[in-house]
């Protein structure tokens, strides 16, 4: 059996499901390909974006942080400004249409910080498909306010109690349900993992991103950036804005992941930064580094936020690390909430706390570079939806 | 004549499964001994995970215990090895996911697990497009492929040509499980491997009831029954004595 799109970048990715999910997986591939070809699919896709989704986000200057720091010059690339709030409504869209597509209708969907899970319940009222959202119980607790709009938006959100109760056993639900249902119903992942041919597809319906925010930065700035840095979880909202820029040698892609309560302490979700816990592995049907313990038990992560709390990365991203066209670092909780902190005061921006890594990072690098270079950071969504955990976690501070 | 091939002499077979260290390791062992010695033809050892994605309730439930309880991929050959020094001579075949295995090193695992005394290994999240490597290390000992009913034509052909030992057909689409009732098409659907293969087929997911059970072994070579034989062992006070009643009511309702 070969597979029309390569199922593998490097060693990593594959797909390591059940048998039961097997042709599934091909009959996705096969009409994510033709609608690739389809013009029509393409003018719907495209048309969505802009007229339901609010693209181009925009590109905008961060000029106070920009000073305050006193170094390189800082690009926000506005993905909080999409509808529902977050870059995930790209790649959900995109996936909503190739369920009509291929016929089904039903979708079902996990979700952490439950920004896939608004998404994908957006796209599915959108479109007129059923919509079940998988969710951990811990983070339906950490992120309430995403959970009523589901269900405003019609969705079934189905909490999670197995497990950690978090975004991986939100995952194993959502496969347990569709491998139960295959015949009507499609998985609609939110990341960039997962077996073939998610993490290409989930890519493709992000690049739009990476797309968007050349053209910008060649229009406005006149240059490219010198850097681009984005948060990793599973790494979509990365993996979307490094698209971009990945055949400009020059330009430097930094991930950020989960540092959590620090490496160190063992807590956090730092699949690259944690050689003691990080091995290559196969969980969720795609072969990647994957925090675990000497058996190969997936290990318990943690994050303030829960976007970013998941054992494994995309498996593009394993790759793009192996060969160093990539570079990860993490940024830990304090950092996060500390960056959270600065991008309010200084430009008028909550940003959710997954991106907030991301700046934690610009917050770290910035400094260290002249005034005439410049940072991209990828600002993936907005952080409404953290409010009770930054109100939790800073308290008094306030 | 090896293991595997002696125990399908009077087919239909009796196949139960259950994951070593639950409730306990010990128990496990006694339960697994009990279920050979009382009717099973073969068994399947259940290796656990943390992320069992094709299993239900029971199976999560179970595993998971016996994670808490400390069972590893190490100590679950050991006691492999310690059914066989018990006399235990019936096929016993490892079923877990993938990532344990790798996590021990594969080559390391197929080795230990011979020397244990297994007889082959079945993976659910192994199809066949990633089995390459794996199959190359187990000489002998058959990886079972698995089929589904939503196995097109094609690829069922391609699966089953292949197959060794046996064929472990999912009766549902589905996670693993007790139904209430029997699909329809089943025999429809045995009879679509039956053309691609010669190997001995057997049929999972779902039996949960001897009565089931029987009328799957009117069509298949083997009954395949794992939540029924975790719930009704693993929630008896006395697991031992149940696992003995069990496998004897099972095997007598096959005939």
């Amino acid at each position: 059996m070969t597979t029309l799109l390569p199922p593998k970048f490097g060693p990593y990715g594959g797909q390591f499901v059940p048998e039961t999910l097997m042709p599934a997986l091909i009959e996705l591939e096969q009409a994510f390909v033709d609608a690739q070809k389809d013009p029509a699919f393409r003018k719907e896709f495209e048309g969505l974006l802009a007229s339901f989704v609010g693209r181009p986000t925009p590109l905008t200057y961060a000029k106070r942080l920009s000073e305050q720091l006193g170094g390189a010059q800082i690009y926000l690339k506005r993905e909080d400004l999409a509808h529902t709030g977050a870059h995930k409504i790209n790649n959900a869209l995109g996936q909503a249409l190739l369920v009509k597509r291929m016929g089904k209708k039903r979708v079902v969907a996990e979700t952490g910080a439950g920004q896939h899970g608004v998404a994908s319940a957006t796209a599915a009222a959108l479109l007129g498909l059923e919509c079940v959202v998988y969710m951990g119980v811990v983070d339906i607790a950490r992120q309430e306010p995403n959970v009523f709009r589901m269900k405003l938006l019609g969705a079934e959100v189905r909490p999670v109690t197995s497990g950690t109760q978090t975004l991986k056993d939100a995952i194993n639900e959502a496969i347990r349900d569709w491998v139960t249902n295959v015949d009507n119903t499609h998985y609609l992942l939110g990341s960039a993992l997962g077996p073939h041919p998610y993490p290409t597809i989930v890519r493709e319906f992000q690049s739009v991103i990476g797309i968007e925010a050349r053209e910008q930065m060649l229009r406005d700035v006149g240059r490219l950036p010198d850097t681009v840095i984005a948060c990793v979880g599973g790494g979509s909202n990365a993996i979307g804005v490094f698209s971009g820029f990945v055949d400009d040698e020059n330009v430097e892609l930094i991930g950020v992941e989960a540092g959590g309560s620090g490496i160190a302490s063992g807590k956090h979700a730092a699949r690259f930064g944690d050689a003691t816990k990080a091995r290559v592995g196969v969980i969720h049907g795609t072969r990647t580094y994957v925090l675990q313990d000497e058996d190969g038990q997936i290990a318990e992560t943690h994050s303030v936020s829960a976007g970013l709390d998941y054992a494994a990365v995309g498996p593009e991203h394993a790759m793009m690390r192996d060969s160093e066209r990539a570079f990860y670092t993490s940024a830990t909780d304090t950092e996060a909430l500390s960056a959270f902190q600065t991008l309010c005061h200084t430009e008028g921006i909550i940003p959710a706390l997954e991106s907030s890594h991301a700046v934690a990072e610009v917050i770290k690098r910035a400094p260290t570079m002249r005034k005439d270079q410049v940072i991209l950071v990828n600002l993936s969504g907005r952080g409404d939806k953290d409010l009770n955990t930054v109100i939790k976690e800073l308290g008094e501070n306030l | 004549m090896n293991r595997i091939e002696n125990a399908f002499k009077n087919k239909p077979i009796f196949m139960p499964y259950f994951p070593l260290g639950y409730p306990n390791l010990p128990t496990s062992i006694d339960v697994i001994e009990a279920l050979a010695k009382n009717g099973a033809d073969l068994i399947e050892v259940g290796l656990s995970f943390s992320d069992p994605l094709a299993d239900g309730p029971v199976i999560q439930k179970a595993t998971q215990i016996a994670l808490e309880q400390g069972i590893t991929v190490k100590k679950s050959l050991a006691a492999v090895a310690e059914l066989r020094k018990r006399g235990v001579t019936i096929p016993l075949i490892l079923m877990g996911y993938f990532n344990p295995m790798l996590a021990y090193g594969l080559e390391k695992f197929v080795h230990d697990a011979r020397d244990a005394g297994a007889d082959g290994f079945i993976i659910p999240d192994l199809p066949l497009e990633e089995a390459v490597e794996f199959q190359a290390l187990v000489g002998d000992m058959p990886l079972i492929q698995m089929l589904a009913p939503t196995s097109p034509n094609e690829r069922m052909e391609s699966i089953a040509r292949n197959a060794r030992g046996f064929i472990y057909l999912v009766s549902v689409t589905g996670v693993t499980g007790a139904r209430t009732s029997i699909s329809d098409g089943l025999g429809d659907l045995i009879q679509r491997v039956r053309e691609h293969t010669s190997v001995p087929v057997c049929v999972g997911f779902g039996i949960g009831t001897p009565e089931q059970a029987k009328q799957v072994g009117a069509l298949a070579d083997g009954v395949i029954v794992g939540s029924a034989c975790v719930k009704t062992i693993g929630g008896n006070d006395n697991p031992v004595e149940a696992a003995k009643k069990f496998a004897r009511e099972f095997r007598g309702a096959l005939g």
